[in-house]
């Protein structure tokens, strides 16, 4: 709630939302461009577009050393919790200096410096993992949190029973995110999906369920930052169900023809993300000059990097036999 | 300063060391509290409290990947797998996961693990209780693979993997729990190095986890027989001591590679190949099962079985031309 006063405060914050969305926006635009035009991505990419909300909302609640571990369509949640956006695109393009040396790629984007400990590419392999990392944090007496996030999919994978339960049997300093599309691939979620899906499967196991408008980026941040004080506290692990909608195809070389005419443009129309934030500080008293240089910066900065990054060279051949593991090297074992 | 300890308390006290001297250490799996299936954790639960030595779901994918995830975190997770058969319940969590973690991620991770995998034949455990998986995983980059067989090694090979900062699946085979030997706490072996058990001229015969104590054993026999073979226990599969087996087999010229695993794709085929390769002239032979499933019932569990009968006879027909 705000009070007399903080209308400042509110006002930044909610700038600071855009801000970031706009920056995952147009990360992934000239990410898209970098595939398709210029054949410099070389491996598939999975674009949030339509889900910065949920990157930006829940991000905005961490601390730089709480842990993250996101999903293949995790730029977004990358480049909110910290990342470089330079070593991002260098990752994308398989160059030196990438945020994984360039072994990694757009599915296994991490950045260990700001806590991104991984976007991964089998759906649901992040939830196990996830729990661990707030079971290490709570085992050394930590006061982090570790922050899962994983699509609507996911929910009808064995290692979602599995960590959750781990998570509450052990009462884990954690914050699942099912960031809910509704496509599990190129397929309707709904339609695969007995009962009533994610928050009722969460809530089955005792975890505490929010859902929110997860195109509404206000909420969702309003949601996080109540979930993250909470965990934070020692309270346990909690489930966040925000509900949002792909509107590219599952990588962007899919051009999605299996969704129902108008749909996609129906989202795109009446319920982008970007554009409610817009609308909401247009009606907070946000000049639109103001909101088109948020844009325009975002759309500058990222097209500059991405330029950058082109011009980084590859990495040195012998890395495909470096940090592999010590013992049993293939640097050295050569008979 | 050597002490009489059995195989499974070999591994207990090096792990009970490592806890004691470093707080990171913890572990994790089915029934540790109660000991786990084979006595491995007796009494580690009272000396180090519920949080470090953690009674889990029967979750084998929770288990595997919360031990990664710990592990990203700075801790250095013990993983108890309760049958080797079971950790393929966890097969995505180990393979695509724990192994590729530090590599895919561009070293900024480590996985430092121990993944405890009792494996092998055990009377009468039938077809998901029994088998000997372990060249499956030395064929995943990322992993390191060992497999004791005498209790000294069981404490000084644990020790190093406990001290790695790779992750190390470890095979402790379930026949030999019971097996007494001399524990020199002192001394330390390194991974990657095999053990000679038995000095020869005429054949070598390489083997590895209890079929290096049947090996062993068919070393004596045929030196009853004037034949004398060179008895080479690998300890770990990846890495493997080429170096020892590559020189022994340049001095005897006959190889036999012996294990309990099913002979096809089993791990003798790789050491077959490499030494072909290292030492042209070498006349070589494999034993291992045959590519059958192993049975409840005892003769049929036995068809499975490489023998000493077996190993020594393929030396006396190697060696009798």
């Amino acid at each position: 709630m705000s009070e007399p006063g903080d209308d400042g405060d509110n006002r930044a914050r909610s700038i600071a939302l855009l801000r970031m969305m706009e920056r995952i926006r147009a990360f992934e635009e000239q990410a898209i461009l970098a595939a398709e035009r210029d054949r410099l991505v070389l491996g598939a990419i999975h674009p949030s577009i339509g889900q910065e909300a949920c990157a930006a909302g829940i991000m905005q609640a961490l601390r730089r050393d709480d842990i993250l571990l996101a999903t293949h369509r995790g730029h977004g949640h990358t480049l909110a919790k910290g990342a470089d956006p330079l070593a991002m695109f260098r990752e994308l393009l398989g160059r030196a200096g990438g945020c994984c040396g360039g072994k990694g790629g757009s599915m296994h984007i991490a950045d260990f410096n700001v806590g991104m400990l991984g976007a991964n590419g089998v759906v649901g392999a992040n939830i196990t993992i996830g729990a661990g990392a707030a079971h290490g944090l709570k085992l050394m007496g930590s006061d982090r949190i570790a922050v899962d996030i994983f699509g609507d999919g996911a929910v009808n994978r064995g290692p979602f029973l599995e960590g959750l339960n781990w998570a509450a049997v052990y009462a884990l300093p954690v914050l699942f995110v099912c960031e809910d599309n509704q496509w599990s691939a190129t397929t309707r979620t709904r339609t695969v999906t007995a009962g009533e899906g994610a928050g009722a499967r969460a809530a089955a196991m005792g975890l505490p369920v929010t859902t929110v408008d997860g195109n509404n980026v206000e909420e969702v941040a309003a949601a996080a930052d109540e979930m993250v004080a909470r965990i934070r506290a020692g309270n346990g692990p909690e489930f966040l169900h925000a509900i949002t909608y792909r509107q590219t195809g599952h990588t962007s070389f899919d051009k999605a023809a299996y969704r129902p005419e108008g749909e996609a443009e129906r989202h795109k129309m009446e319920d982008d993300p970007i554009a409610r934030q817009r609308a909401f500080l247009a009606g907070m008293g946000v000049r639109s000059a103001e909101l088109e240089t948020i844009h325009a910066e975002a759309q500058a900065e990222m097209a500059a990097l991405l330029k950058e990054a082109a011009a980084t060279p590859f990495p040195p051949d012998d890395t495909a036999f470096t940090d592999v593991q010590d013992i049993g090297s293939p640097a050295k074992e050569a008979f | 300063m050597a002490e009489k300890m059995t195989y499974v308390e070999a591994s207990r006290e090096a792990l009970r060391e490592a806890m004691q001297a470093d707080e990171t250490v913890w572990c994790l799996g089915e029934d540790l509290g109660r000991g786990s299936v084979f006595g491995q954790y007796l009494g580690l639960q009272e000396a180090f409290g519920p949080d470090r030595v953690v009674d889990t779901p029967i979750s084998e994918a929770a288990i595997m990947g919360a031990a990664l995830g710990a592990a990203m975190v700075g801790t250095r997770p013990v993983v108890e797998m309760r049958f080797s058969d079971f950790a393929l319940c966890a097969t995505d969590e180990l393979v695509n996961q724990i192994a590729k973690a530090r590599f895919m991620f561009g070293g900024q991770s480590r996985a430092a693990m121990v993944i405890r995998k009792p494996t092998g034949m055990w009377r009468s455990s039938a077809a998901q209780h029994s088998q000997s998986l372990e060249s499956w995983y030395t064929h995943i980059p990322g992993l390191v693979v060992v497999c004791p067989s005498t209790p000294q090694d069981n404490y000084s090979l644990m020790k190093a993997a406990i001290a790695a900062d790779d992750p190390v699946v470890y095979f402790e085979h379930k026949n030999i729990w019971g097996m007494e030997g001399e524990v020199d706490r002192s001394l330390a072996v390194e991974i990657g190095k095999a053990a000679i058990r038995r000095v020869g001229e005429d054949v070598t015969i390489v083997s590895w986890s209890d079929t290096a104590n049947l090996a062993e054993q068919a070393g004596a026999r045929l030196a009853e027989e004037g034949i004398s073979a060179e008895v080479i226990d690998l300890r770990s599969l990846w890495p493997w001591d080429k170096a020892a087996v590559r020189a022994s087999v340049a001095k005897t010229g006959r190889l036999i590679v012996a294990h309990e695993s099913v002979r096809v794709g089993g791990f003798g085929g790789e050491v077959a190949a490499t030494i072909a390769e290292a030492v042209p002239g070498a006349r070589i032979r494999r034993l291992g099962a045959p590519r059958s499933l192993i049975a409840y019932a005892p003769n049929l569990e036995d068809q499975m079985r490489v023998t000493v009968d077996m190993i020594a006879q393929a030396a006396r027909e190697m060696t009798n031309d």
